[in-house]
C-alpha cells in the first residue's frame, strides 16, 4: 500500500502541463514576424531589426522588474514615473558638470529609493499595492516637474550617445544591456533563494509565511528590484532622447503591465519567467513597428496593443 | 500548583517525556482560550490531543509551535525551559507543525515545497545559488525512506492528491532532524483509502523514533493510531488515558463531559 512510485511524468502529463499562456507570446511573435515580412520586404531588413530591438530595450527593462513585482502577486503602477523621475535627476546633476558617472548614479539612486518606498509602504504598514503606487506614480512624477522645473534637460554625452547608436552587431549597447538584465533577472529567479520566495509569497503569502520565509523582505525586495529596473531604464531613456525631459511616459507604464501579461505571468501571483515579459515585449515592439511600416495611422497603435492585450488575458483563463 | 493533571499510567515513563507542558494558559482579551493545561509526550510516541471545538487545543499547539506566547505556565523540551517567541524558533528547536492548510505552494514543486524555508545553496560568500541537484537528489531520498507515493518530486504539487499533499506536509516535518512532530487533523480531509495511507505514515513515523502529538476529531482513528490520548474541555486539560485502557464511549464521555475525568 506504500509502494514508492518514483516514475517520470508521461508524455501525457508533460502536454497537459506545456503552459498555453507562456508559450502564446513566442507562437504570437513568430506569427506576427512572418505576416509583417510578408506584408512588408522592409521589416526584416537590417536597420529596421535594430529599430525594433532598439525601441524594445527601454520595455525589456521595465517590463522585467513589473514582472518581479506581480510574481509576487503585487503591481507596480509608478514604473513609468520613476523612470521619468530618475530621467530628471540624472540630467539635473549632468547639468552641475559632475560628470556623467555621477549623474546616471544619482539617476538609479533616485528611481531605486521610489522602489524602497513603493516596498516599505506596501509590506510593513500594509497597504494595497495599487493604491501605494498610485500615489508614487503621482509623486514621483510630480517630483520630476519640480525638480527640472518643467523644462526638458538636454543631455548631449558622448558615452550616452553611443549607448544608443554604437554596439555590437546589430544590437546597440542600449539592447545588450537590457539583454544582461534579462539574463541577470532569469538567473536570480529561477537560480537563488530570494527566487523560489518570491514564487512562494505569490503562491500562497500563508505557507511562505509558515515555512519561515521572510515576506516583508520579499516584498520590499521586488520592489526595490523595480525601482533600480526602472532607473536603468531612465538611463536608456535619456540616451535615446538626448534630454531628460519631465514627461509623463503613460505609454511605458502600461506596456509594462502588457508585456508581463502577454508572457504568461499569472497576474495573481506565483507563477512568472522573465523569457516572457521578454519575448511580450519584443511582440508589443514589433506590432507597433510593422503597423507603421504598414502605414497604419498611429492613433489605431494604442488599439491594437489594448486587443492583443486582452487576448492574452484571455488566454490566462486556461492556466490551471 | 492548581494542576488538575493526574498522573496517569504513564507516571513510570515520565523520566522519558520529550515534552512536558505545565499550567499552561492563554487569554485573548477577556478570553479565557486555555484556563489550564498540562500535558507530557512520551518520547517516541504518538499522542492524541482530542476536545470538542473551542475546547483550546488549537491553542495549545500553536503555543507549542511558536505562533503564541503562553502567558503563564511553562513547557520543557527534552528538561530544559523553553520560550518561544515565533515558529521560526519552533522549527529549529525540533519541534514542526503540519497545519490544516498545509503550507505547500502549489505552482511549486515537491521538492521546492520540501525545502521551502531551507533552500540549499552553494557559491562564494554573499553570491548563492541554489543546489538544485543537491535538493532534488535529497528530496527523492526523503519521499521513498518514508514510502510516499508521489508522481515525482519534480512534479507540482498542484497536481497532487490530498492524500499526497498531506504527505508531502509530513515528510518536511518530519525530515528535519526533528524531534516531535505535531499535526493538526491530518486526515479531515481525505478519504478512506487516503486516510489509511496516512495513517501509515505516521505509524512509520513512530518506528523511526519520532514522537507525534496528534490532533483529530476522529475517537477511531485515534485509537487505531495512538499510544495515549489527553483530553481537553473548556480549556483545561482533563484527562489523560492510555489507549489500550480505554474506549471510544469513554473518551466521547470525556469530550462532552458526560463523564467525568
Amino acid at each position: 500500500m506504500t509502494a514508492l512510485t518514483a516514475a517520470r511524468p508521461s508524455w501525457r502529463d508533460r502536454l497537459v502541463d506545456l503552459p498555453l499562456p507562456e508559450i502564446a507570446a513566442p507562437v504570437a511573435l513568430v506569427l506576427l514576424v512572418v505576416a509583417f515580412g510578408a506584408l512588408d520586404g522592409t521589416f526584416l531588413s537590417r536597420g529596421n531589426i535594430e529599430a525594433v530591438l532598439q525601441a524594445s530595450a527601454i520595455l525589456v527593462v521595465l517590463a522585467v522588474g513589473q514582472a518581479f513585482v506581480i510574481a509576487t502577486g503585487g503591481i507596480d503602477l509608478s514604473v513609468a514615473s520613476t523612470m521619468t523621475l530618475g530621467a530628471v535627476v540624472l540630467g539635473q546633476v549632468y547639468a552641475t558638470d559632475a560628470g556623467i558617472g555621477w549623474a546616471i548614479l544619482a539617476g538609479i539612486a533616485a528611481a531605486t529609493a521610489v522602489g524602497l518606498v513603493n516596498g516599505l509602504v506596501v509590506a510593513k504598514g500594509g497597504i494595497t499595492d495599487f493604491i501605494v503606487t498610485l500615489g508614487t506614480l503621482s509623486a514621483a512624477s510630480g517630483l520630476a516637474l519640480i525638480i527640472a522645473n518643467g523644462k526638458p534637460q538636454p543631455v548631449l554625452d558622448g558615452f550616452l550617445l553611443r549607448l544608443s547608436a554604437d554596439g555590437v552587431g546589430p544590437f546597440t549597447w542600449s539592447v545588450i544591456v537590457a539583454a544582461v538584465v534579462a539574463v541577470v533577472a532569469h538567473v536570480v529567479l529561477f537560480r537563488t533563494r530570494l527566487g523560489v520566495h518570491i514564487l512562494a509569497v505569490g503562491g500562497s503569502t500563508e505557507a511562505a509565511r509558515s515555512t519561515g520565509v521572510h515576506n516583508v523582505r520579499v516584498k520590499v525586495a521586488v520592489y526595490l528590484i523595480s525601482g533600480a529596473l526602472a532607473g536603468i531604464a531612465a538611463v536608456l531613456l535619456v540616451a535615446r532622447v538626448g534630454a531628460a525631459e519631465p514627461a509623463s511616459n503613460t505609454s511605458f507604464l502600461l506596456n509594462s503591465v502588457a508585456a508581463v501579461v502577454l508572457g504568461g505571468v499569472s497576474l495573481f501571483g506565483g507563477r512568472a519567467t522573465i523569457a516572457g515579459p521578454v519575448v511580450g515585449a519584443l511582440l508589443l515592439a514589433s506590432l507597433v513597428n510593422g503597423l507603421t511600416l504598414l502605414g497604419v495611422s498611429q492613433f489605431y497603435q494604442p488599439l491594437a496593443v489594448g486587443i492583443v492585450v486582452v487576448l492574452a488575458a484571455f488566454l490566462t483563463r486556461f492556466q490551471r | 500548583m492548581t494542576t488538575t493533571y493526574e498522573p496517569g499510567p504513564t507516571a513510570a515513563t515520565d523520566s522519558d517525556d520529550v515534552l512536558v507542558v505545565d499550567g499552561l494558559r492563554k487569554s485573548f482579551g477577556s478570553v479565557q482560550a486555555i484556563k489550564q493545561a498540562s500535558i507530557r509526550l512520551p518520547r517516541g510516541k504518538v499522542t492524541a490531543l482530542i476536545g470538542d471545538n473551542g475546547a483550546g487545543k488549537s491553542t495549545l499547539i500553536r503555543c507549542l509551535s511558536g505562533v503564541h506566547r503562553p502567558d503563564s505556565g511553562t513547557i520543557s523540551l527534552d528538561g530544559t525551559a523553553i520560550d518561544f517567541h515565533s515558529p521560526d524558533q519552533a522549527r529549529r528547536a525540533g519541534i514542526e507543525t503540519v497545519h490544516q492548510n498545509l503550507a505547500l505552494v502549489d505552482d511549486l514543486t515537491v521538492w521546492q515545497n520540501l525545502f521551502l524555508g531551507r533552500e540549499l545553496t552553494r557559491g562564494l560568500g554573499p553570491v548563492q545559488f541554489l543546489d538544485r541537484k543537491g535538493m532534488r537528489d535529497k528530496a527523492k531520498e526523503m519521499v521513498s525512506a518514508l514510502a510516499i507515493n508521489v508522481p515525482s518530486v519534480t512534479s507540482r504539487v498542484r497536481r497532487l492528491s490530498g492524500g499526497q499533499r498531506q504527505a508531502v506536509s509530513i515528510a518536511r516535518a518530519a525530515g528535519w532532524g526533528s524531534k516531535i512532530v505535531i499535526m493538526d487533523e491530518p486526515t479531515a480531509a481525505l478519504g478512506v483509502q487516503e486516510t489509511a495511507r496516512v495513517e501509515e505514515l505516521i505509524r512509520g513515523l513512530r518506528e523511526r523514533g519520532l514522537t507525534i502529538l496528534l490532533i483529530s476529531h476522529n475517537f477511531d482513528q485515534v485509537m487505531r493510531l495512538a499510544d495515549g490520548v489527553w483530553v481537553m474541555r473548556a480549556g483545561s486539560s482533563i484527562a489523560h488515558r492510555q489507549v489500550d485502557q480505554t474506549s471510544g464511549e469513554e473518551l466521547v464521555g470525556l469530550v462532552t463531559g458526560a463523564l467525568a475525568a
